[in-house]
């Protein structure tokens, strides 16, 4: 994207009037998505972004500047921009020499892609054949949206430590929404497929069932009565959002928030935080998950980080900056939205490792509750733990059986007393993508989870 | 930074003070059309400043300009989309080409055209703040530090000042169709903000409070700060609040938010396509005889104020709902062609990046009698909860169905006045059951950031989970 003597130039200009580090984070992205909806091809979009952030950091100060510029002189420009911007915080000057970049950490690519351009009556295929399946899961079935996204995303990296990082990024998108009209008025339902992937997603994944999936949710909860008000044991489904890590403590352990002592889990570290089930991973490796990539917005090669093991905290999650103060290394969680904005701490694939119980008998062994098979989004309150999380299919257990749907509803607990309720853990694990908003910033994340129980959280219906 | 999310004055002509440069741009890329094919080109630039202040340093300065078109392109009622985060002169001409080529994948729909100009005189808004690009960037490291120092020393109880930031944003727009519309726009915006964690003994709270203006001056660390610190420190304390059937006091940021959940359901495209539990409902009585809804954007006072929508057609007065009657919905062009009724003027659109639809801009209710604030409705209400901050609201709370159930914090009210803090609570309920029990709306309106006045506002019959 650019020349090496370039990139060694501007981060000479970013430094010249002091710093002790300065880095140029470039980006060319391509989006393009199709919909359909009510029946029809409703609208084909592409679009096309591309520019650099330039980062100097001077004492605690960070200066930062963003240019769609890409030539020398567009370069030099922000890099001025970035150094000026630095000073004028107040940060200290001093001076550190720029290293000349080696590619020691190289290129990678995410989630090649079979075709350098996707067709587009391919795409409008596939939105047809979910429609269809959709409306044929039953009469009910009153209104239809699908959505097709894919995204390529050539990011670089290079820094006065003399880093220099290439990443390809390929990721796919999938969804389906449906509306199903009864006597108690509209339900919906959906389900997403995401992955760190081109077109060849589709290969493994069949838009039918997606839709079929989506139809079913919206089908079964006409005939939903409320959710029950109050505290109940609840059985989660394996894959069925695994955002009750993501909020109950992954958004906890990101050093930015430990830092400003804005978590409950600060000081935790080496403590028993979970129950001795709660083994808790954050990995940007795995697979083609929607939270994978090879390098982080940082130029930091994604890693496996266990963050709980046998409910004992064993890390939390780095940025560069975080962990610089700490004298550490970053754990390859420093990510971005754009090149016009500044990295975070942010996690990647986040899940519990799957257990030894049976995802049935959990079932059995629960003679009232509430059974969750699919989660909707969440949030958290760092400071005092505190979070929700939505369903938008949940049943009954009675008996130690799965019985009545439940409407929609959200479940509130406290992190760290939630993860000592986890009494069962079974192996039927699976991942879910998700979006995680931090900060005004939203970047691709996997939940991942197998069946478990937590003896007691309250939900929040509307019958007593 | 965010680029363009309000948009276009002037319909004939460049106004007076607007970017004629963007004009200028669009009507050159709007002339590349073919015949048979109408071109709507939507050009936006903007710079940004943001500072976050932290433990008496500036942790980060970002000083960033943006630009970027967003082109539509119908032909054959076929409609296709492109668009480009530059207007670098190579881009121009092949976005447009992009949007031609999307559109030979649509569905053909009569519906779909572009907006006219259909005579309707728009409000002028000055909304441009000449100081704001004079103030040395000096000045706002200044407010910024100062903000964190003033939160930090405002009370023994502040443990930690979380966030301390000040932004501004200065945006220009222009929009030219093949249609005859042709318009520009420009708009400043300065903000403060502070996060504040209230500690006693083990317990941690949080509170948040910022202000806006149109430019730097005008921005009150005073308010802000006393927002943040208030709403942390009566929190200290709270336990785990008791289940049961209430009346609920929505503060007017909580009462600001259920308003936009609600406006959701009063798109007329959402109404069009059986997404709204107010579809098929014109005319019948959908909420209590005290509630009147009307999204008045031509309001000065709004925080969403704007002359011309996301089409570039003029911002009008729409009532939505009056004495409890459902009167109408939200239209764009193509929602309301599909509806049979004109353009109500309510497009809009996330800048050069999205297309438009229909959505409010300066929603608000009624307000109750002079001076009924939010001791007033406490006082009438006797005894309740009342909500400083919801949460999972984009979780739990379903504008199709109706489903409303969100996370909440807040003070219980006894004997007409807030009691003991209560914390890890949902509020649930229906948007449908919700309109129809209004219990007291404040005549404390404050137009806060986004698209609904804030004014408390109580609700009966809600459901509590707690303890």
């Amino acid at each position: 994207m650019i020349d090496t003597p370039v990139l060694e130039r501007v981060l000479g200009e970013a430094l010249r009037h002091g710093g002790e580090f300065a880095e140029v984070f470039a980006e060319d992205r391509s989006n393009s998505s199709a919909l359909l909806d009510d029946g029809r091809v409703e609208e084909l979009s592409s679009g096309r972004e591309r520019g650099a952030g330039i980062r100097v950091v001077t004492g605690d100060t960070t200066g930062f500047a963003h240019t769609a510029d890409l030539s020398e002189e567009g370069l030099i420009r922000a890099a001025e921009a970035a150094s000026a911007v630095a000073r004028s915080g107040g940060g200290g000057t001093h001076t550190v020499a720029v290293g000349s970049l080696h590619a020691a950490e190289g290129s990678r690519r995410s989630g090649s892609d079979r075709a350098p351009t996707v067709p587009k009556a391919d795409t409008l295929d596939l939105l047809r054949r979910a429609d269809e399946a959709a409306r044929a899961s039953g009469g009910a079935i009153s209104q239809v949206q699908a959505g097709y996204g894919g995204s390529r995303r050539d990011v670089l990296i290079a820094n006065s430590e003399g880093l220099l990082a290439t990443d390809q990024q390929r990721r796919t998108r999938f969804s389906v929404s449906c509306v199903a009209e009864g006597d108690t008025g509209l339900q919906t339902g959906s389900e997403t497929t995401a992955r760190t992937l081109g077109y060849e997603l589709f290969d493994e994944v069949s838009v039918e069932d997606l839709a079929r999936m989506a139809a079913g949710r919206a089908l079964s909860k006409l005939s939903a009565r409320p959710a029950p008000s109050g505290e109940v044991p609840v059985v989660l489904a394996g894959g069925s959002g695994g955002i009750l890590f993501h909020e109950a403590c992954g958004h906890g352990l990101e050093a930015d928030h430990i830092a400003k002592n804005a978590s409950v889990y600060v000081g935790q570290v080496g403590k028993q935080v979970a129950s001795p089930l709660v083994t808790l991973v954050d990995d940007g490796t795995v697979g083609s998950e929607w939270g994978t990539f090879g390098f982080d917005d940082e130029g930091r090669p994604a890693q496996r980080n266990v963050l709980i093991e046998d409910g004992i905290l064993t890390e939390y999650l780095w940025d560069y900056l975080r962990a610089r103060k700490e004298g550490r290394k970053s754990s390859g969680n420093g990510r971005r939205q754009t090149y016009q904005h500044l990295p975070m701490v942010r996690m990647t694939n986040t899940f519990l490792l799957p257990g030894n119980d049976d995802a049935d008998e959990i079932v059995a062994q629960t003679p009232h509750g509430v059974y969750v098979a699919k989660l909707g989004g969440g949030q958290v309150n760092t400071t005092t733990g505190d979070f929700v999380f939505g369903t938008t299919e949940a049943y009954l257990i009675e008996g130690g059986r799965i019985t009545e749907p439940l409407r929609d509803a959200n479940l509130i607990g406290n992190g760290p007393e939630i993860l000592k309720r986890v009494d069962a853990v079974a192996t039927d694990f699976a991942m879910t993508p998700g979006t995680c908003g931090k900060d005004g910033q939203s970047v691709p994340v996997g939940c991942g989870q197998a069946t478990l129980r937590i003896t007691g959280v309250t939900i929040g219906g509307t019958t007593e | 930074m965010t680029t363009a999310t309000e948009t276009t004055s002037a319909a004939a002509g460049p106004h007076p003070d607007g970017p004629d440069d963007l004009l200028a741009l669009a009507d050159r890329v709007a002339g590349w059309a073919r015949s048979g094919e109408d071109v709507e080109v939507y050009v936006a630039r903007g710079d940004e400043t943001e500072i976050r202040a932290y433990d008496g340093e500036v942790e980060s300065l970002t000083s960033a300009t943006s630009a970027g078109i967003g082109v539509r392109v119908v032909v054959d009622h076929k409609l296709g989309f492109a668009w480009a985060g530059s207007l670098h002169e190579s881009v121009l001409a092949e976005t447009l080409d992009e949007a031609r080529d999307n559109a030979t994948f649509a569905t053909p729909d009569d519906h779909v055209q572009l907006a006219v100009p259909d005579g309707v005189v728009a409000v002028p808004f000055d909304l441009w703040d000449e100081a704001l690009s004079t103030i040395p960037t000096s000045q706002k490291v200044a407010l910024a530090l100062a903000l964190e120092a003033q939160a930090r020393a405002a009370d023994p109880r502040i443990r930690q000042v979380s966030s301390a930031d000040y932004g501004d944003t200065s945006v220009e727009v222009a929009l030219v169709s093949t249609t005859g519309i042709r318009s520009s726009n420009r708009k400043t915006q300065g903000f403060i903000s502070v996060g504040v964690i209230a500690g006693d003994g083990d317990a941690s709270q949080t509170g948040g409070g910022f202000d806006t203006a149109r430019g730097f001056d005008g921005l009150d660390p005073d308010k802000a700060t006393a927002d943040a610190v208030g709403r942390a420190v009566r929190m200290l304390g709270a336990t785990k609040g008791p289940s049961g059937r209430s009346v609920v006091v929505f503060d007017r940021r909580a009462a600001s938010t259920l308003l936009s959940v609600i406006s959701t359901a009063l798109s007329g495209e959402a109404v069009a396509k059986g997404r709204s539990f107010f579809a098929g409902r014109i005319g019948e009585q959908v909420g209590d005889t005290g509630l009147t809804l009307v999204d008045d954007p031509t309001n000065p006072l709004a925080y969403g104020a704007a002359s011309y929508d996301a089409e570039g057609l003029a911002c009008r007065r729409n009532e939505l709902i009056v004495a409890g009657l459902l009167k109408g919905f939200l239209y764009d062009t193509v929602a309301g062609s599909r509806a049979g009724v004109a353009s109500t003027g309510s497009a809009v659109r996330g800048g050069f990046a999205g297309t438009p639809g229909p959505g409010c801009r300066a929603l608000a209710l009624t307000p109750g009698p002079e001076g009924f604030d939010e001791d007033g409705v406490l006082a009438a209400v006797g005894d309740g909860l009342f909500v400083q901050s919801m949460t999972g609201v984009h979780s739990g709370v379903n504008p199709i169905s109706g489903d409303f159930s969100v996370g909440a914090e807040g003070l219980m009210i006894r004997d007409g006045k807030l009691a003991e803090p209560v914390r890890e609570i949902t509020v649930a309920s229906t948007l449908q059951r919700i309109l129809h029990s209004l219990v007291a709306v404040g005549a404390d309106v404050e137009w806060l950031p986004g698209i609904a006045a804030g004014q408390t506002l109580a609700v009966g019959d809600m459901q509590i989970s707690g303890v």
